[in-house]
């Protein structure tokens, strides 16, 4: 068997070095093109934010990227040789993909700790699941991650009772215990406070620091707080990439999304 | 481990549910078979036998709710695994007549001789033994339940669709069983049962052993359902129940935890059946009608869905209350009656009958603990 090694099948190989990898993705709508030749890289450990004014296909990118939505054309790779598009929702999640959604979806008739528990990186299976046993280092865990993101002492509220902000923050903290490889985020602060937009700035910096991120925000302090590569789209493909003083200078980008 | 499995967490509703069906299971057939039948305390045969049967409905609907209550598959057909489990314990009784029938032939039950059959079919080979029937009152509705589970919650059909497409399928069965060339008595069915084990399925003690029975499979069904619902994988289940694409993108495969579930309690309702036949002595193509499985929806929304007691409970309220008003004066309006007490929960005990009573027993001060009590309305 060791010999198979050398005559790996080309699927297999190392395509790319990038973690995730989008080249000339498309996709439509009943005719509406909501992807148009998507082109985008994250390097293993970057945290990218992505910004663009409603309907610019955020949201439908991420789709496209957790199995949710096919792509007409185009090649998403995951590390480096995984093609996400023929996988579904569960592998893709299974693989290290992890997902916020715009609209905080937390499971509202389940308990705070509850709905850790659930995300907690474990087996999946419908055997394991049936015959689970929380030990006491997953315990640990669910304590900590509840600690992060401020819920220790509701943690037998029920999901449903929290605030928009918290179910927010109940989705983070899914996110950290299904402990991801790459963590997709979308509109985090929606929502928010100014205190709680600022909190989770520095939440998400330190969930990067070994995590590889995609944030999608509109909150323009919220993106100067992250301070990373920020990726402008518009009308389904890139219209702008660089440090945001760099892309907020761009004559283009002003004229659809900052200047609007 | 299996002890530790079915008692995690039992709460003080489990317990005394599980008492209660216990002390019953001992009092009923002791005071049948004990006490003259001048005493006050005297359960009449009758009665025991119609109290079984209103049990084995208890566990249909607790079939029913561990599917709908918790993981919102709103099944309209579950009446089907219950008259295929009926079936099959049907035709161990119909083998054990042998050469009593009509007709006198040792091997072919009398519809066979009276449709001129020479053999008996393949498919009625080996229920003879009660053993392989036994068997089969568990497979053949789990088969049924895993396959057609497998495509509709592979293909991802979910409410309104899936709820008709389970109406549709014993709605299939109903008429399928109504062939004489089926094989399983046509429109009559299977009935003029004579024995259970070497025991005249008739005799007094018979029927008091039948009703232990029941009580036992009905614990045993219950603590089966209990340990799934309060398990991890019961946690999945409701989760999948009010956000089933959420759980997707957790790394669930939503598709197996829904066919397990539905396989599980395709199998307890076979189970519910197979104790229904001979204590009513008589299974027939009626068992298939689609309104059967629509009034066991009824049972558990009365009862209190999503808490298992709850089902058990609107079983039994709901068809003691069909006893007493069926042979009245007021037969005819039976159905109106029951669309009028669904009515009337739907609106104003939206938990049921069993979250009234612990409403009102719990003052409003306390917010339930329990995960699926307060299942939403709005799942469907
Ligand atoms: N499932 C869908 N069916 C039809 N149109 C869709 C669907 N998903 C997204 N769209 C359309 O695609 C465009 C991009 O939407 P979206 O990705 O949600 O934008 P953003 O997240 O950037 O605001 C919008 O015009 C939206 O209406
Ligand atoms: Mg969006």
């Amino acid at each position: 068997m060791n010999t198979a090694i050398s005559t790996a099948a080309p699927a297999s190989q190392q395509l790319t070095s990038a973690l995730l990898y989008l080249d000339g993705v498309s996709v439509s709508f009943d005719g509406f093109k909501a992807i148009r030749g998507l082109s985008l890289t994250i390097e293993p450990g970057e945290m990218r934010a992505i910004i663009g004014p409603n309907g610019a296909g955020k949201t439908t990118m991420m789709d496209i990227i957790t199995g949710k939505t096919r792509p007409d054309t185009g090649t998403v790779l995951f590390a480096g040789s995984i093609d996400l598009t023929k996988l579904d929702e569960a592998a893709i999640a299974n693989l290290g993909i992890g997902r916020k959604f715009q609209k905080p979806t937390v499971f509202d008739f389940h308990s705070i700790e509850d709905n850790i528990l659930l995300a907690l990186k474990a087996n999946r299976s419908v055997g394991r699941t049936l015959f689970w046993k929380t030990a006491n280092a997953d315990a640990r865990r669910i304590d900590e991650i509840l600690g992060i993101i401020k819920l220790g002492d509701a943690r037998e509220r029920l999901a449903g009772s929290l605030s928009h902000g918290q179910k927010q923050w109940l989705e983070i903290g899914m996110l950290l215990a299904q402990d991801p490889k790459l963590l997709l985020v979308d509109e985090p602060a929606a929502g928010m406070t100014d205190g709680e937009t600022a909190e989770t700035a520095v939440l998400l910096k330190e969930i990067a620091r070994d995590h590889s991120v995609i944030v999608v925000e509109h909150d323009m302090g919220f993106i100067r707080e992250l301070g990373v590569k920020v990726t402008v789209l518009h009308e389904g493909s890139v219209l702008a990439e660089g440090p945001l003083d760099l892309v907020s200078a761009n004559e283009r980008v002003v004229e659809v999304y900052l200047g609007r | 481990m299996i002890a530790r499995f079915l008692l995690q967490n039992m709460d003080r509703r489990g317990a005394v549910f599980l008492a209660l069906v216990a002390a019953i299971m001992l009092l009923v057939p002791l005071s049948n078979l004990l006490l003259p039948p001048s005493s006050v305390f005297h359960v009449p045969t009758s009665a025991m036998s119609l109290w079984g049967k209103y049990l084995c409905f208890a566990l249909l609907a607790i079939s029913l709710d561990l599917v709908w209550g918790y993981c919102g598959i709103l099944s309209l057909g579950h009446g089907a695994f219950f008259a295929l489990g009926g079936y099959a314990m049907g035709m161990y009784l119909m083998r054990q007549i042998g050469s009593r029938g009509v007709y006198g032939n040792p091997i072919l039950p009398d519809f066979m001789v009276f449709l001129n059959w020479k053999e008996l079919p393949w498919y009625w080979y080996g229920f003879d033994s009660f053993l392989f029937a036994m068997l089969m009152v568990l497979l053949v509705p789990g088969l049924l339940a895993f396959v057609f589970g497998w495509f509709a919650f592979r293909s991802r059909v979910t409410g309104v669709y899936l709820s008709i497409i389970t109406q549709a399928l014993t709605y299939a069965l109903l008429l399928a069983f109504f062939r004489n060339d089926m094989g399983f008595g046509g429109n009559n069915g299977l009935t003029d049962f004579k024995d259970i084990l070497g025991f005249s399925v008739q005799a007094q003690t018979t029927r008091a052993a039948l009703f232990a029975i029941t009580c036992l499979m009905l614990m045993a069904g219950f603590l089966i359902a209990r340990g799934i619902v309060v398990s991890k994988l019961g946690k999945v289940v409701i989760a999948i129940r009010d956000a089933e694409s959420r759980t997707r993108f957790l790394g669930y495969r939503v598709d197996r935890f829904k066919l397990f579930v539905f396989t599980v309690s395709a199998c307890m309702a076979g189970v519910a059946g197979a104790l229904y036949v001979p204590q009513v002595g008589i299974i027939n193509p009626s068992e298939f009608a689609p309104a059967n499985s629509i009034e066991t929806v009824i049972w558990v929304a009365i009862g209190g869905r999503g808490t298992l007691v709850g089902a058990a409970l609107g079983a039994v309220v709901v068809n003691y209350a069909k006893t007493i008003f069926t042979s009245g004066f007021m037969a005819p309006y039976w159905l109106f009656a029951l669309g009028g007490l669904f009515v009337f929960v739907t609106l104003f005990m939206p938990k049921g009958i069993l979250g009234a009573v612990q409403g009102w027993s719990a003052g409003r001060g306390r917010r339930g603990r329990e995960p699926a009590a307060t299942a939403p309305a709005a799942a469907e």
